[in-house]
């Protein structure tokens, strides 16, 4: 037992249409975020430094919906968010309403490192970033065409969602049946963009460290912010693991997705997989998530209770994945 | 069983020494506050309306750090936030960044109700506050002389802080600037309720932190840190915020409950003086089958509590001498 572990992920809930080559693209990002992580892993980085660097990489590849790719607002904007935590101590950042700040869990490191809070957010966060001189560039850096034609799409979609005269596809849904086609925190599966990006690491010394990120809700109201920078909800880390979340908001954010994993393992004893599978098959009720967790002893674990999850995991001992579906 | 509701104005660091003028008005407002809760519960009102019908009455109140009498940030304006969660359905609701809104606490419902989100912040819930129509003042409204006396006490200490430190602000230094008079700046207002038939609310509303950063959120609108409510009971927590976030102190209680099998009063003592350090964190809680529980690990805490069978209390301090 022991030694180091890493996961990352690119978002829970995947189009089961998504096409093999955008699958593909997927798959190797994650494969690349991966070995990054791994190399770094191996020249005993702390495991707070390889979560960072792995999601800043994840931020910059315009593919997930983090940094640049994000997901856009009803206005057609980025606002961007995200978390982390540091197991030792339990040290935590965040930051919600970022507009210009290239990589967001940079932001949130330092606020964590270098202000005397824990959390920061929008035009504040915003100076913030200025003070600490980190890389910032104009909104439209972070915009994709393909997710400008996603947030038309969105907003029809909004406008025709109880339509019975919408095509259910003909796939299976998860959870409770429904005769409208899948759907994602309201969105159809083909408009919504899985939110979020995530790391967790324990590195050689068994200390865990998580970190999420994301660009939100496509089409979300201005100002929304979702359960990526709450600690406790999309984040969490202690001494016993590291967990990052992705999926609908509102179900991780009241189910304390993050926080429970670690709470089933520290007040259940159960053991990092059980603690992952209890969560998702319990904490979830109608809603749709997935997650990553890392232990202490150096296992890995994953969980989702929708169509899919973007993941990639690896251990000290060789073992390497990487998947999107079941 | 029985009904059984609580209220907080603050836990920190209250000298005994507190004078007369200061007390009084809060041992009042909590009061007063306590009993318009107390109505609410025999006439039948919900718990979720109960918890933010309370906690407005404690934001337009000016002695405690929410809504009128918010602490300043750094910049001499205030940002409010508020969360408020419904221990049935564990829907929730959550604001933060509010300059003008009135009772931040009533549009954190109206963010749980009337939209699909949980939680807005700063420009976009100013937006949703004028879609929807709350009241809404000038900022200044919620400006008083003794907070801006408090920042202004502030400012100095942390310049006499840098004065003796050419260091970027290490992590452990995160703390609140000592204020001369005594008065804990380290405020919130909070509420939980339960009805005689065991539904669950809980709610909580701030100022924040007196010269925070312009932008600062703390555990208040933090489901699972600041409030927590769901079938077995319902919390409302108050101190250091980075505390709180990260001992998701609220959600901890509700799962020390479940998962350990403890009571009320074991979980919520074992979060409050087991699980956080010292001087940093005092909670109400209230559980399903009526109990209640006020923990707090600071110096002191302006709370009250009453239950249907017709115990009353307001306190400061942690013995019968109040």
């Amino acid at each position: 037992m022991g030694g180091w572990a890493i996961a990352v992920h690119g978002g829970a809930g995947v189009d089961p249409n998504l096409p093999p080559q955008r699958q593909e693209e997927a798959k190797q990002l994650l494969a690349r975020c991966l070995n990054l992580g791994i190399s770094s892993l191996r020249s005993n980085a702390s495991a707070i430094d390889v979560v960072e660097l792995v999601v800043r990489e994840l931020e910059t590849d315009p593919l997930f919906n983090s940094g640049r790719g994000s997901a856009l607002t009803a206005k057609g904007t980025v606002e961007m968010e995200a978390s982390i935590m540091d197991g030792t101590k339990r040290r935590c950042g965040a930051v919600s309403g970022l507009t210009t700040v290239k990589n967001p869990i940079s932001l949130a490191r330092l606020v964590m490192d270098k202000s005397p809070h824990s959390y920061l957010a929008f035009s504040g966060a915003e100076e913030f970033a200025r003070l600490q001189g980190v890389e910032v560039v104009e909104n439209e850096y972070f915009i994709t065409p393909e997710n400008v034609g996603m947030l038309k799409l969105a907003k029809e979609a909004n406008t025709i969602l109880f339509d019975y005269r919408i095509p259910t596809n003909g796939y299976d849904t998860c959870g409770a049946g429904v005769e409208s086609p899948m759907k994602m925190n309201g969105l159809p599966i083909s408009v919504y963009a899985p939110e979020t990006v995530g790391c967790v690491v324990v590195d050689k010394e068994g200390r865990c460290a998580a970190a999420t990120s994301t660009g939100g809700l496509m089409n979300k109201m201005t100002g929304r912010i979702g359960d990526s920078p709450l600690i406790g909800a999309g984040t969490y880390a202690c001494e016993l693991c590291g967990v990052s979340c992705t999926g609908e908001g509102e179900a991780i954010i009241r189910g304390t997705l993050a926080r429970e994993v670690a709470a089933v393992m520290e007040y259940k004893g159960l053991g990092l997989q059980e603690a992952v599978d209890f969560v998702i098959k319990n904490r979830l009720d109608e809603g749709f998530a997935g997650l990553i967790a890392v232990s202490n002893k150096g296992e890995v674990a994953y969980g989702f209770n929708c169509n899919g999850m973007f993941r990639g995991c690896a251990t000290e001992d060789g073992f390497m994945e990487v998947g999107i579906w079941e | 069983m029985g009904w059984a509701i609580a209220v907080h104005g603050g836990a920190g660091d209250i000298s005994r020494s507190l004078p007369h003028e200061r007390r009084q008005p809060r041992e009042e407002a909590l009061r007063h506050c306590l009993q318009i809760g107390i109505k609410a519960l025999q006439s039948n009102l919900s718990p979720l309306d109960v918890v933010e019908l309370v906690v407005r009455e404690l934001e337009n109140i000016p002695h405690f750090n929410a809504g009128r009498g918010s602490v300043l940030t750094s910049k001499g304006t205030v940002e409010m936030e508020a969360s408020i969660m419904d221990g049935n359905t564990m829907r929730c609701g959550a604001v933060s960044g509010l300059t003008t809104v009135l009772n931040a606490v009533s549009l954190a419902r109206l963010v749980m109700e009337k939209t699909p989100h949980i939680y807005l912040a700063f420009d976009g819930a100013e937006q949703f506050a004028r879609e929807q129509g709350v009241e809404i003042v000038d900022s200044s409204h919620f400006i008083t002389p003794e907070n801006v006396e408090r920042l202004k006490l502030a400012k100095e200490a942390n310049r006499v802080q840098i004065d003796y430190n050419a260091q970027p602000i290490q992590n452990d230094t995160k703390k609140e600037a000592p204020c001369a008079n005594g008065d804990s700046q380290i405020g919130t207002v909070g509420c939980v309720a339960v009805d005689c038939h065991g539904n669950l609310a809980s709610a909580t509303s701030t100022g924040g932190l007196v010269n925070k950063m312009a932008g600062r959120i703390g555990d208040t609108p933090v489901i699972g840190a600041g409030t927590y409510a769901n079938e077995l009971c319902a919390v409302s927590a108050t101190g250091k915020g980075e505390s709180i976030i990260r001992g998701t102190v609220a959600r901890d209680v509700a799962a020390l409950m479940e998962f350990k099998g403890l009571s009320l009063k074991e979980a919520a003592d074992c979060v409050v003086h087991e699980r956080t350090p010292k001087g940093t964190v005092g909670l109400i809680a209230v559980s399903a089958a009526g109990e209640v529980a006020m923990p707090f690990n600071t110096t002191g805490m302006f709370r009250g509590c009453a239950t249907e069978d017709g115990h009353l209390e307001v306190a400061i301090w942690s013995d019968a001498e109040i």
